[in-house]
């Protein structure tokens, strides 16, 4: 169950392509994101899953059955989307319960599934109550409680925390991943924000223009990012770039290192810089250090570092943690 | 603005605002007082306000002289039926318009609307001329085929306005909640539109009720609709102001009543979304 | 699912319009029997250079213009008033809106009876307590006053667009313009009223285009008169048509009113349909 395999998949709106060959295997029970910046092709991706979406060519394989021209009601998948599009003159039970309505489920089964989705998700006191009496957390609930009940074999996630306020955000993120783990399902998920997609995923798939940039673990991503497109999606801070700065390997174009790979000091080390911004946040230190003939270099210290505009700073790059780029953008290794 | 406003000028301003809406709203109470007065009183000067002998002769005279329950019958079913009729050929079309549209629906909208704009006495004649002939003159059925061409350009407008605003991705949840075609337009799609249609047919029978080309040219004694019939009192004979008011009490206050419910319709449905 | 509504529309507008331009080029009155011979341009002609015509257009133009002149004004200030906080705002906009709703015909005889009527109306009476000459307004004034009753009929209308668009206007805005120092006139001139401008072109020309067929406050008020005093385009087509019987000459007339009403249309077509685009 939840094993769904697109080879060769392509999307075209008009003449425009905005999604060239793609080829991707999500295994059952993965949780796998989709990040990219807006506009990359994330969504569309998700809706050709979906069936909301026709491909213009190639194929889909939801557990081993081709699903490319079946519709989206038929192809066992549940989607949550941003805007959770609930039913607004259904009461929360009436939400829930509709697409087992629509399968033809006895009364009993149908009530059966609304009240265990609804203890699952906390909704048990609002069965009764409409969309627009709840808060917009309570409203996510209700989409996924939605998505819940049909047993899928896969959900599918369009960007539902974009709406939500910060902290409500880091709560539905959890919400989202102990839910995983208790139902195992598989569950593709998209999102422009890549600390959601590092903190949930088993897989990322990190797309851009429409391609597939790279495929991986977070942690694959983060130590091992394959061109420099990758290299500074992923991590926040960004990564520091600095243009060729290494004569000794001539086919390097651009070196990255990591904030958090920089050591500081204020006495001694490889680069010597003058602080422009310096943000404290009490657990982590972030400056932003204005060095001779390199530019401005984002640095991480643990802790509190105690500089200010204008102090002079020291800098020293792990060498173990540098990166190289060629002139294509690519790593080299 | 969470200013506070002084209670003076508060005070000043409802002063202001209720005199001009007293003013606006002026001949309209004028009518309905002068209804319960007697003829002598309604023509008295200095004219009384409230101090007269009230009385209900009017409205039992006007209808027994004139059988004015016949008219109101008439403007009933015409504005009904008319709208009834429209609501048929444009919920389709509406519904083609806004959930399947084409290259050329815009356009297509935008002629229907112009059809609307055609003056009236560009097609007098030849309408005239083919009721006439048709036997259709002096009909109730007449006058509910012209009133609902008239206002079908409208109702097909405001229809398509309330289809559009139903967001599409309740629709697609729909879908992949395995609703087919028709699950999705008897649970998601009648409900979510049932208010606008209850709109159109409000503002509709409204208009129609008011309608004072046709049904002043179109008609004689038996198929006039409120229209026409208070037309008639515009030759007096004799004194008349009392019974006049009566008859005109009686053929607005529907209106009256239901335009109030319908102001937001008002703006929607005549101004052709050029103004959100 | 369309085409019946497009069908019947398309009908209706065709057919009749077809008709109408046939008629026009013949010599055709429902008096005179016999065949009705093609006469090409003639009645046009006749139509066009008939001084009732001159005075119909001319009482046209006026009457349009003075609507829209009390109606604009008007409704701007309404407008301005109703968004004012005071007591009792559902009420007056109640009062205010009502005479929308009130079938022309009754507006037009409660106006012309009880007062305009220089025995037994209220402004006579009112003239009469004051120590003045009742007025004879339909008689004196036929336009003037035709104008004042569907300029009442009318008011509410523009009012309550004028309102929506006044309310639609981002508060933040206003609040920037006056931290920008602009004080209340000038915020209206370079604020309230930029933002308005689009309500106000529409306003103009959907009354324009319903205005040009002013018919039933004419036919029961004056009827056109005196001599052709208040005689609009559409009330002498009217009485060419019904009254005459001269289907031929009504006919062109009818055309004449269709290109007219059409210029104010294309204008009115194009905003619609760029709003549509958006």
């Amino acid at each position: 169950m939840g094993n769904i395999k697109l080879t060769e998949v392509t999307k075209s709106f008009g003449e425009t392509e905005v999604i060239p060959p793609i080829n991707l295997e999500v295994s059952d029970g993965q949780f796998v994101v989709f990040v990219g910046p807006s506009g990359c092709g994330k969504s569309t991706l998700l809706r050709l899953i979906a069936g909301l979406e026709d491909v213009t060519s190639g194929k889909i394989e939801i557990d081993g059955r081709d699903a490319t021209t079946i519709p989206p009601a038929k192809r066992g998948l549940a989607m949550v989307f941003q805007s959770y599009a609930l039913y607004p003159h259904m009461s929360v039970r009436r939400n829930i319960a509709f697409p087992l309505k629509m399968e033809g489920l006895s009364k009993q089964e149908i009530d059966a599934r609304v009240a265990t989705a609804a203890k699952i998700l906390n909704l048990t006191d609002y069965l009764n109550r409409r969309p627009g009496q709840l808060s917009g957390g309570q409203r996510q609930r209700v989409a996924i409680g939605r998505a819940i009940v049909r047993q899928p074999a896969a959900f599918l996630f369009d960007e539902p925390l974009s709406n939500l306020d910060a902290s409500l955000r880091v709560n539905m993120r959890l919400e989202i991943a102990d839910l995983h783990h208790s139902l195992k399902t598989t569950m593709i998920y998209v999102t422009h924000d890549q600390i959601e997609a590092m903190t949930m995923a088993d897989k990322i798939v990190v797309l851009h223009a429409g391609r597939i940039e790279q495929v991986g673990s977070p942690l694959e991503l983060y130590s091992r990012p394959r061109n420099m497109f990758v290299a500074g999606f992923i991590g926040s801070p960004k990564m520091n770039f600095v243009a060729g700065a290494d004569a000794s390997k001539p086919e390097v174009e651009t070196i990255g290192i990591r904030p958090e790979h920089i050591f500081l000091s204020k006495e001694s080390g490889e680069w010597a810089g003058k602080v422009r911004v310096a943000e404290h946040l009490g657990s982590d230190t972030f400056l932003h250090v204005l060095v001779e003939n390199l530019g401005t270099l984002t640095v991480r210290a643990d802790g509190e570092f105690d500089v200010s505009y204008g102090d002079q700073v020291f800098l020293t790059a792990d060498p173990s943690k540098i990166h190289s780029f060629d002139k294509n953008g690519e790593a080299i290794v | 603005m969470a200013r506070n406003v002084s209670p003076s000028r508060k005070t000043a301003i409802t002063f202001l605002a209720w005199s001009i809406g007293l003013m606006m709203f002026f001949p309209i109470l004028w009518t309905i007082l002068t209804s319960f007065k007697t003829e002598a009183e309604a023509i008295a000067s200095p004219p009384s306000f409230l101090a007269f002998h009230w009385t209900f002769e009017n409205y039992l005279e006007v209808q027994e002289r004139s059988n004015y329950f016949l008219h109101f019958l008439n403007s009933v079913i015409i504005s009904f039926g008319s709208t009834i009729l429209g609501l048929l050929l444009a919920i389709p079309a509406s519904w083609g318009m806004a959930f399947v549209p084409g290259k050329r629906t815009n356009n297509l909208l935008v002629w229907m609307l112009s059809t609307k704009m055609l003056p009236p006495v560009g097609v007098l004649i030849p309408i005239y001329l083919i009721f006439r002939d048709t036997g259709l003159l002096d009909t109730r059925t007449g006058l509910v085929i012209v009133l609902t061409l008239i206002n079908l350009p409208i109702i097909i407008w405001m229809l398509y306005t309330y289809f559009k605003e139903i967001p599409h991705e309740i629709l697609e949840a729909a879908r992949m909640d395995g609703a087919t075609l028709g699950a999705e337009i008897m649970y998601i799609l009648t409900p979510m539109a049932l208010p606008g249609i209850a709109s159109t047919f409000l503002l509709n029978v409204i208009l129609a009720w008011n309608e004072a080309f046709w049904t002043l040219n179109l008609t004689a004694a038996k198929a006039a609709p409120l229209t026409a019939f208070i037309a008639s009192y515009s030759s007096p004979e004799g004194l008349f102001y009392a019974k006049l008011s009566a008859a005109s009490t009686m053929a607005i206050a529907p209106i009256l009543i239901l335009g109030w419910f319908s102001q937001k319709q008002l703006v929607r449905g005549l101004t052709f979304g050029a103004v959100k | 699912m369309i085409s019946p509504s497009v069908l019947l529309l398309f009908g209706w507008m065709i057919v009749p319009l077809a008709l109408t331009v046939y008629f026009s080029f013949l010599r055709y009155n429902l008096l005179i029997p016999g065949t009705h011979e093609w006469i090409g341009f003639m009645n046009y002609q006749y139509f066009l250079t008939d001084p009732a015509f001159f005075e119909a257009m001319k009482n046209t133009l006026l009457l349009v213009g003075g609507v829209l002149l009390l109606t604009v004004f008007g409704g701007v200030g309404l407008a301005l008033v109703l968004d004012l906080p005071f007591w009792g705002q559902g009420v007056v906009r109640v009062l205010i809106i009502a005479p929308f709703f009130v079938m022309p015909t009754v507006s037009a005889l409660v106006w012309k009876n009880m007062f305009m009527n220089p025995v037994n109306g209220l402004f006579a009476h009112a003239a009469k307590f004051l120590g003045l000459q009742p007025f004879d307004f339909l008689a004196h004034a036929p336009l003037f006053s035709i104008i004042i009753i569907v300029a009442w009929q009318w008011l509410p209308f523009a009012t309550l667009i004028f309102l929506t668009s006044l309310q639609s206007l981002d508060q933040e805005q206003m609040e920037a313009a006056e931290m920008d120092g602009a004080g209340p006139a000038n915020r209206f001139i370079y604020v309230v009223l930029p933002h308005m401008a689009r309500a106000i072109t529409v306003v103009i020309l959907i009354q324009t285009i319903f205005l040009l067929s002013i018919f039933a406050e004419i036919l029961v008020t004056t009827n056109g008169g005196p001599g052709c005093a208040s005689t609009n385009l559409t009330y002498l087509v009217y009485a060419q048509s019904l009254l005459q019987f001269d289907v031929g000459g009504g006919s062109a007339g009818g055309i004449v009113a269709v290109v007219l009403a059409n210029i104010v249309a294309i204008f009115l077509m194009r905003m619609i349909g760029k709003n549509l685009e958006a």
